[in-house]
């Protein structure tokens, strides 16, 4: 089906479905509906294991009488299953009790204009040209040296996802969009034992997706430079967080200024704002309407539209991320952030990894995390590593099994330095970032 | 059991006016093109779940999600495709989709359907009906009042009633012809105190397959008031903790929860799938000594109305209790039918899926280390200097070095054989292989979890139990900072 089509589809559905909650006796609803439809195809050990088709759709809504809520959410989307959803929504709703924060965002804060972010690029490739590709990708890996001794095999994915958000104030966004992926992970081996490591390209466009030898190559390159591990001594010492680990470590923070975190007192940055909370060069901001980027829409989970703006501004917390229910809970008012923030950036003064190392002299670079140890309550921080040891200025052997403590506060006053190794394959586009100083355990 | 295969058509084949002929007919659709084995999951999950939080019940959801799940297998070789209507047009669609995979191999044949007799290993019952929901948002409220009347450090209470019921259908060109009915329950308190500005938090819940008569039936609300004293207690005594050390020593775990270090340090990698690639650290291991003697490892999916019970596995095999580790030494891996087949050993009953739209593979059930000879308080006082971890947050493991991690969310002190302090930010880090030969004490208190666990695995989670006694390893990697 034409992407128009599908959307004016899924619209007529929304459409139906508000008034079916209308009819039923809502004072207000919302509704999303998502229709997605995907192909994978798995190759290991250069022959094809996985060809998985997926055709999905499904729609959840929301609703509102006076102050009480009820939500469902089903995979029919026949009539007779859109108005037991609805009842059953309305069921829920009866039972909650008045919550004063309810209701669907302010009116006038709905997104009127929808830019067009050019997210869809539908990969015109079947079953046999995508495990043409992952063949490619594992072949690269396994040809890269004889210590890849086996292989978890390549994963190549072409991915289109339409979602419908619409609400009672006659509010009605579609977003259609791809995702294509390049996955590959294998084994290296030798005497001291077995290393696993992955590399993957992602993009909405599948032009934009690395090389497949490029992305073999790198899989098994990293799974090389596992082997040969020692032993550090248990110590204070500079930390390089690698872009992908730095991005995660952005993801915290996001977590301890949500709203859903600070109004349950659940963060240890309640009542932060206009305080200093990073490092005086750290800048973290969002940008919505990036062409092509996987993050970007034009509205958030509520309808409201989004917007740039800077959360951490020179250190200093300059806002919350909000969506209209956490903003009523806090008396503020939304920052168009509900479900989150879409393609955050930390940006300060950049280096080249090498002279990331350099600065650092000794310390670790981290590679891997492991593990659940943030405590966004407390700031608590303490996780399983593996990475790169880093004496003189540069890489001398891996590590692994170590672990890395501190809490959050320290480490994002301690980031002294970020490098220019922009990793944009997430929602948060960083390079490496340099942490002063963090407990080293082994 | 027929009586259950009765129920799951009625649920799943009724609405949409499908037969056994008509299902016949497209397994044999999916056997055409030389196809080794071919299986259609037919599902439907109802779920509802209840939150309170600030006071009052401020949200409910309602779910409903039904599904078919087609599978082709040709060798090593799978096709997938999914429908989320179960209807014949949208059923044939994906058998053509799905057997695409097979080019070669396979005799296409077709085995007559066997329906086998099973004990049910849990209660037949309808979690969603089984309390109205005024008394469901009744006991909430209580809940609610109780813990904030506990200590007036605490600021914030949430409670969460969750249950779904979900009924399957497996039939299979091998015979299968299985159908299975799963209630699970689920209750959970988090608490957040805070006293001179510092805030910690606080979490105990429990449930397991069966209905809320568990939690609803009892006098004075017993069993609730148990998970709202846990939660307040472990937020309280977080107040007092003090920062983890950090280095290599011994660590004692607790009782129960703790048996997730298990689940990780060795459950992965005892799984079909990782050893038939290669990629486990356990590879090729059968027979070898992988553990001290002390250690006897089962996963047992029989175990009556747990979190992790199967009595049908979701390819229609029965659950079972499969001995992996016997004395320290390697005695199984947990099998689904394509790894079990390819390593030419039955499957043991681990065939597990999140839901139709997902393939099965090896998974864990109730994972536990059964109990050793040793006291407890013998254990503790045997520690010079160490840790002793009570309850675990969550933890990971990278099956292919062994490596895993566990974030302790209660841990204190050992000090010349005393439990001392309560310990905050602790995570502790190591190689499966080698932590289960550093074994040295197995305490006789076997406890099981309270029925909360989650396992992920390549994005699929499932409901599983952990379990073991206290237990001593002579040295581990504690992440702390002082």
């Amino acid at each position: 089906m034409d992407t128009g089509d599908l959307e004016s589809d899924l619209k007529r559905l929304v459409g139906d479905i508000l008034d079916e909650a209308r009819k039923q006796g809502a004072t207000g609803a919302e509704v999303s509906v998502g229709d997605d439809e995907g192909l994978t195809v798995v190759v290991r050990q250069r022959d094809i294991e996985t060809i998985e088709f997926s055709q999905d759709r499904g729609f959840g809504i929301t609703v509102y009488v006076g102050l009480r809520k009820g939500t469902a959410t089903t995979s029919d989307s026949r009539p007779e299953a859109v108005r037991r959803t609805v009842r059953a929504a309305l069921g829920i709703a009866r039972h909650t009790e008045d919550d004063a924060c309810n209701g669907l965002a302010d009116p006038d804060r709905m997104a009127t204009e929808l830019p067009d972010l050019d997210l869809h690029h539908p990969w015109h490739a079947d079953a046999d040209a995508l495990r043409e590709v992952a063949l490619e990708t594992e072949a690269a890996a396994l040809d890269r040296d004889p210590r890849i001794v086996n292989s978890e095999g390549a994963e190549v994915a072409t991915q289109r996802s339409c979602r419908v958000y619409g609400n009672t104030h006659g509010f009605m966004g579609a977003v259609t969009g791809t995702r294509h992926s390049v996955h590959c992970a294998v084994v290296a081996g030798d005497d001291g034992g077995m290393e696993r490591d992955h590399w993957y390209s992602i993009a909405r466009d599948p032009e934009d997706l690395d090389d497949p030898v490029g992305v073999g190559r790198e899989a098994a390159q990293r799974a090389l430079a596992r082997l040969g591990t020692r032993p550090i001594r248990t110590g204070n010492w500079p930390v390089l967080f690698s872009p992908r680990m730095a991005a995660g470590l952005i993801g915290h923070l996001v977590g301890a200024i949500s709203g859903a975190a600070l109004y349950r007192r659940a963060s240890y940055l309640t009542d932060s704002l206009g305080k200093q909370v990073a490092a005086q060069g750290v800048t973290l901001a969002e940008y919505p309407h990036l062409p092509k980027a996987l993050g970007s829409a034009g509205f958030d989970a509520d309808g409201v539209a989004t917007e740039s703006k800077a959360f951490v501004q020179e250190g200093r917390l300059a806002r919350y991320v909000l969506g209209s229910y956490s903003a009523r809970r806090l008396g503020l008012t939304t920052t168009g952030n509900a479900g989150g923030v879409f393609n955050l950036a930390l940006e300060t003064e950049r280096e080249c990894p090498a002279a990331l190392m350099r600065q650092m002299g000794t310390g670790l670079v981290v590679t891997e995390l492991m593990g659940q140890g943030v405590d966004l309550v407390s700031g608590h921080y303490s996780r399983a590593a593996a990475g790169i040891w880093i004496e003189g200025g540069e890489p001398a052997y891996p590590v692994e099994k170590v672990t890395i403590a501190s809490t959050l506060d320290d480490m994002y006053h301690g980031i002294v330095a970020a490098g220019d190794d922009i990793d944009r394959r997430s929602n948060v586009h960083t390079g490496s970032v340099l942490i002063e100083s963090m407990t080293v355990a082994s | 059991m027929t009586q259950l295969i009765e129920t799951a058509k009625q649920d799943l084949w009724e609405p949409g006016e499908i037969g056994e002929t008509d299902v016949s007919r497209l397994i044999g659709r999916l056997m055409h093109r030389q196809v080794d084995a071919g299986e259609l999951f037919f599902q439907q999950r109802r779920s509802e779940s209840w939150m309170l939080e600030d006071g009052i019940v401020k949200d409910g959801a309602f779910s409903v999600d039904r599904g078919v799940g087609v599978r082709a297998v040709s060798g090593e070789k799978t096709g997938f495709a999914f429908a989320d209507d179960i209807v014949l047009p949208a059923l044939g669609k994906a058998a053509d989709a799905a057997r695409t995979i097979a080019r070669t191999g396979g005799d296409g044949s077709i085995q007559a359907y066997r329906r086998r007799e099973v004990a049910p290993r849990y209660a037949d019952t309808d979690p969603l009906e089984s309390f109205t929901e005024h008394e469901k948002v009744a006991l909430l409220s209580r809940v609610d009042g109780f813990a904030r009347g506990l200590d007036p450090c605490v600021k914030q209470v949430t409670a969460r009633l969750a249950a779904n019921i979900e009924t399957n259908l497996v039939v299979g060109s091998d015979g299968t012809f299985a159908g299975d009915v799963r209630p699970l329950v689920r209750f959970d308190v988090a608490v957040i105190v805070e006293r001179d500005g510092r805030r910690e938090r606080g979490f105990a819940g429990g449930g397991g397959r069966h209905d809320f008569s568990w939690i609803l039936s009892g006098d004075a609300d017993e069993e609730a008031r148990k998970y709202a004293r846990e939660a307040v207690r472990q937020a309280l005594t977080n107040l007092d903790a003090v920062d983890a050390p950090a280095g290599s020593m011994p660590v004692v775990l607790g009782p129960g929860w703790a048996g997730v270090l298990l689940h990780e340090a060795v459950g992965h990698g005892l799984e079909g799938d990782f050893n038939r690639k290669g990629t486990s650290a356990y590879t090729g291991r059968i027979g070898e000594k992988v553990a001290s003697e002390l250690c006897t490892v089962v996963d047992d999916a029989t175990m009556k109305e747990r979190r992790g019970s199967l009595t049908l596995d979701d390819e229609g095999t029965p659950g079972q209790r499969t001995v992996l580790i016997e004395n320290g030494v390697l005695k199984g891996y947990m099998q689904d039918k394509l790894n079990a087949r390819l390593m030419k050993t039955p499957s043991t009953g681990n065939g597990r899926r999140e839901s139709y739209g997902c393939l099965p593979m090896p998974r864990m059930t109730n994972t536990l280390l059964l109990a050793g000879d040793s006291d407890p308080g013998e254990i503790i006082a045997s520690v010079g200097d160490g840790v002793y971890a009570v309850s675990f947050g969550g933890g990971q493991v990278d099956i292919t070095s062994g490596r895993f991690v566990f974030s302790a969310t209660e841990a204190y002190r050992i000090e010349n054989g005393k439990v001392t302090v309560p310990v905050r930010g602790m995570s502790l880090v190591g190689s499966g292989p080698e932590v289960m030969t550093r074994v040295s004490m197995v305490g006789n208190d076997l406890a099981l979890d309270e029925g909360v666990g989650t396992c992920g695995k390549e994005g699929q989670s499932v409901p599983v139990g952990v379990g073991q006694p206290t237990v001593k390893i002579d040295e581990i990697t504690v992440g702390g900072t002082v």
